[in-house]
C-alpha cells in the first residue's frame, strides 16, 4: 500500500472544506438555537413552525434573573412607572419584579465548585503525578490501578453511600462537599494523565537543576512546571468540563446554598409556565465560562491532546 | 577547584554491581577520563560525584570535605549531561543564567551578564542568546550547555560523553577548545567518553573501569604502553590490539597464554608468513587485515603501500605483551 504525499487537488480540498464546515454546522446548529431561542419572546419561542427570523427581545434574560408576579391594577397603580429598561420589559409581558431571581447565586455557585474543584483536582493531581512518574513508590502499579478502578465505576453508583456519607458529615448542601466531591472523581483522571505527561519530560532537566543549585521542590517548580503546562492545561479542561456540567450528583446533594446552575436551570421552567427563552437564556450563559476556559486554553489543549504521538 | 578522591566506592542496582569497591584520586586541576563500555560504571561514577545518586558504600570527598549526605546543589559541581541538557522552555540566555540565580548562588545581575557574555563569546554562541533553546541545532545545543557548566565556577566539572551526539568536525573543535579551557582555568575535571581520541588528547589521567571496577589508572600514555590487561589494553589503541594464543610465535615466557600485538609491536618483512585478505586505504594510513595460521591480525602499514589482497607479508612480534590465562599482564 503506498500513501500520497503530495498536496491534495482542489478538488478534494472543497469536498473536504464542505464536509467539515457541513459538519461544523450539523453540531453547531442546537448550540446556536439555543442561544437563538434565549433572544426570542415567549410566543416566538414555541411558534409552528419555527422561526429562524424573529425580533430580538432580552426578555429571557430579565425573566431568567427576576422573579415576577403576575400584575394587577392595584400593583401596577402602587408601583408607578416602570423606572428602567427591565422593569419596561416585565410590564410589557403584563408582570411586575418582586425581586432577583437565585439564578445568580446558582451560576455563582458552579463557578466556585467547578473552578475550584478543577483547581484542586489539579494540585493534587500533579503532585501525586509527579510522585508516581520520579519516585519509587511501594506498590506503584496497584495503586496506580486502584486509581484508575475507581474510574472504572459510574460515581452515581455509589451515590447514596455518598448522600450518607455527606449526611453524617454536614457536608450535604455545601461548597466544599460538592469540590471534595468533583476534586474525588476527576483525581483519577488527572493523576493518570498528569502521570503521563511527566513520564515524558526528561528526568534529566531536574538533575541538570538540582546539579545547577536548586532544591528538588525548585527544580519541579522551576523546570518541571513549565513542561507540564500543556499537559496541565489539557487535564484542567476535562476535570472543568465535568464538575461544570455534572448533573446527577448536584441533583442529590445540592438543593440551596451551594446547588449549581444545572439541577437550577430546568426549575425555571415550571416558575411561570413554560418559559423557553428564560431557560435558553441560562443555558447559554451557563456555555460561556467552559467555552472562555477552553478558548484560552487552546493553544495548549490541542498540543495536550496530540502530546506523546511526536518526539519533539 | 578542588581534588577529588573517591574510596571504596560500592553501589548496586538490583542484582546489577554498577561499582564494586573504586577507589581513586582525582588530583586538584587534573583532566580525569573514565574510559569502559556501556554499563561499565562510568556515568554512575559521575553521578556519585555529584550527588545525583548516593553509594551503598564508599565515600567520596571533594576538596577534603565529605560529601555523605550533601544534596546536589551542596557540593558544588557541575554537569555536562549527554543529551537532554538545556531547558527547553527558556532561551539561551536564560538557560547560561540559570545556575547563577539559583538560590545558592544569587549572582548580582551585573556578574550575570559578564560571565553569561564571556562565556557565550568563548563558545562561539553570543549571537544566539536570545534564541529559544529548542531552536539550537544539536551541536549549537551541546555547546550552550557546556557553557552552562562554564559560567560557574564549581569545585569538579563532571561529563558524560558531552561531545557524543555531534558530528566529527564540531567534535575535533569542542575538544581543542575544552581542553585549552581546561588547561587556562586549571578546571578539575572528570570526563566520560568512548572516544580514545579525546581519552589520549585530553587526559592528564585515564581511568579504565570494566564492570564497575577500576582496572588502571594513569596517564594516557602510561596505559597505552602498558596496559595491565587484554581488557586495558583494548581500550585505547586504533585499530585494537590484536590478541592471539601466546604460541603462535613461540618464545612465548612461561605462563602467557595470550600474546597482545598492537601495530607497531608487529614487524613488517621479517619473521613468518601471513596473507593479506584486505587492504583498507583510510588516506593518512592503511589497514592491513591479515590471516596467520587461522588468526586474524589487523595492522597498519605505508599509506601508499603496494601490497594487494593475496600477497604474502613477513610478520614478527616486537617487544609484545603478554597475559596470562585471566588476562593479566605477565611483567
Amino acid at each position: 500500500m503506498s500513501f500520497s504525499v503530495t498536496e491534495p487537488t482542489n478538488r478534494i480540498k472543497w469536498v473536504a472544506g464542505i464536509l467539515v464546515v457541513g459538519y461544523a454546522l450539523v453540531t453547531i446548529a442546537p448550540l446556536l438555537w439555543i442561544v437563538a431561542t434565549g433572544f426570542k419572546s415567549g410566543p416566538d419561542s414555541i411558534a409552528y413552525p419555527p422561526k429562524v427570523l424573529f425580533e430580538p427581545t432580552l426578555e429571557g434574560y430579565v425573566n431568567l434573573f427576576t422573579d415576577r408576579t403576575r400584575a394587577t391594577q392595584d400593583m401596577l397603580d402602587a408601583a408607578g412607572a416602570p423606572r428602567n429598561w427591565y422593569e419596561q420589559i416585565a410590564r410589557d409581558q403584563g408582570t411586575v419584579i418582586t425581586g432577583a431571581s437565585r439564578y445568580g447565586e446558582r451560576f455563582l455557585n458552579s463557578v466556585i465548585i467547578g473552578f475550584g474543584s478543577t483547581a484542586l483536582c489539579m494540585i493534587l493531581g500533579t503532585a501525586a503525578a509527579y510522585a508516581f512518574s520520579r519516585f519509587r513508590v511501594p506498590l506503584k502499579d496497584d495503586l496506580l490501578f486502584f486509581i484508575l478502578s475507581t474510574r472504572m465505576m459510574p460515581p452515581i453508583a455509589v451515590a447514596i453511600p455518598i448522600f450518607l456519607m455527606f449526611r453524617n458529615l454536614g457536608l450535604n448542601d455545601t461548597h466544599l462537599g460538592m469540590i471534595l466531591l468533583y476534586t474525588a472523581v476527576n483525581l483519577s483522571l488527572s493523576v493518570w494523565l498528569l502521570k503521563g505527561f511527566i513520564d515524558e519530560i526528561p528526568v534529566e532537566y531536574e538533575e541538570a537543576a538540582l546539579i545547577d543549585g536548586y532544591t528538588r521542590f525548585q527544580a519541579f517548580y522551576k523546570v518541571v512546571l513549565p513542561q507540564a503546562a500543556t499537559g496541565i492545561a489539557s487535564t484542567a479542561i476535562f476535570c472543568l468540563i465535568f464538575a461544570w456540567n455534572e448533573y446527577a450528583f448536584a441533583v442529590l446533594l445540592t438543593s440551596g446554598t451551594a446547588q449549581t446552575a444545572p439541577p437550577f436551570i430546568p426549575t425555571i421552567i415550571g416558575t411561570s409556565g413554560k418559559d423557553w427563552p428564560a431557560v435558553a437564556a441560562g443555558a447559554t450563559i451557563f456555555l460561556v465560562p467552559v467555552m472562555v476556559f477552553t478558548i484560552l486554553l487552546r493553544k495548549h489543549l490541542l498540543r495536550g491532546i496530540t502530546f506523546g504521538a511526536v518526539r519533539k | 577547584m578542588a581534588e577529588v578522591t573517591l574510596t571504596g566506592l560500592t553501589k548496586t542496582f538490583g542484582a546489577n554491581v554498577a561499582l564494586n569497591d573504586v577507589t581513586m584520586t582525582i588530583p586538584d586541576g587534573s583532566f580525569v577520563v573514565l574510559l569502559g563500555p556501556t554499563g561499565a560504571g562510568k556515568t554512575t561514577t559521575l553521578r556519585m560525584v555529584s550527588g545525583l545518586d548516593s553509594p551503598d558504600g564508599g565515600r567520596v570527598t571533594i576538596g577534603g570535605r565529605d560529601m555523605a549526605g550533601l544534596a546536589p546543589a551542596q557540593r558544588n559541581v557541575a554537569m555536562v549531561f549527554q543529551q537532554y541538557s538545556l531547558y527547553p522552555h527558556l532561551t539561551v540566555r536564560q538557560n547560561l543564567e540559570f545556575p547563577l540565580k539559583s538560590p545558592i548562588l544569587r549572582t548580582p545581575k551585573a556578574e550575570i551578564d559578564r560571565k553569561v557574555g564571556q562565556v557565550a563569546e568563548v563558545l562561539q554562541i553570543s549571537h544566539k542568546l536570545d534564541n529559544k533553546a529548542t531552536a539550537l541545532s544539536g551541536g549549537e545545543m551541546q555547546r550552550v550547555s557546556i557553557g552552562r557548566a562554564l559560567v560557574r565556577d564549581p569545585s569538579v566539572y563532571l561529563m558524560d560523553e558531552p561531545l557524543s551526539s555531534l558530528d566529527a568536525k564540531l567534535r575535533a573543535d569542542l575538544r581543542v577548545e575544552l581542553k585549552s579551557i581546561q588547561a587556562d582555568s586549571g578546571a578539575t575535571l572528570l570526563y566520560v567518553t568512548h572516544d580514545q581520541i579525546e581519552a589520549m588528547t585530553m587526559a592528564t589521567h585515564v581511568g579504565v573501569l570494566d564492570k564497575g571496577k577500576l582496572v588502571q589508572f594513569g596517564p594516557p600514555r602510561e596505559i597505552y604502553e602498558a596496559p595491565v590487561s587484554i581488557y586495558a589494553a583494548s581500550r585505547l589503541g586504533q585499530p585494537r590490539i590484536n590478541v592471539l594464543p601466546a604460541d603462535v610465535f613461540g618464545g612465548a615466557p612461561a605462563g602467557a597464554s595470550s600474546i597482545g600485538l598492537r601495530p607497531e609491536q608487529i614487524v613488517q618483512g621479517e619473521g613468518e608468513e601471513s596473507r593479506v585478505q584486505r587492504v583498507e586505504r583510510l588516506g593518512d594510513q592503511t589497514r592491513l587485515h591479515l590471516a596467520f595460521k587461522s588468526h586474524d591480525i589487523v595492522t597498519v602499514t605505508d599509506a601508499h603501500t603496494p601490497l594487494k589482497s593475496g600477497d604474502i607479508v613477513r610478520i614478527r612480534p616486537d617487544k609484545p605483551f603478554y597475559f596470562d590465562a585471566s588476562g593479566a599482564r605477565l611483567a
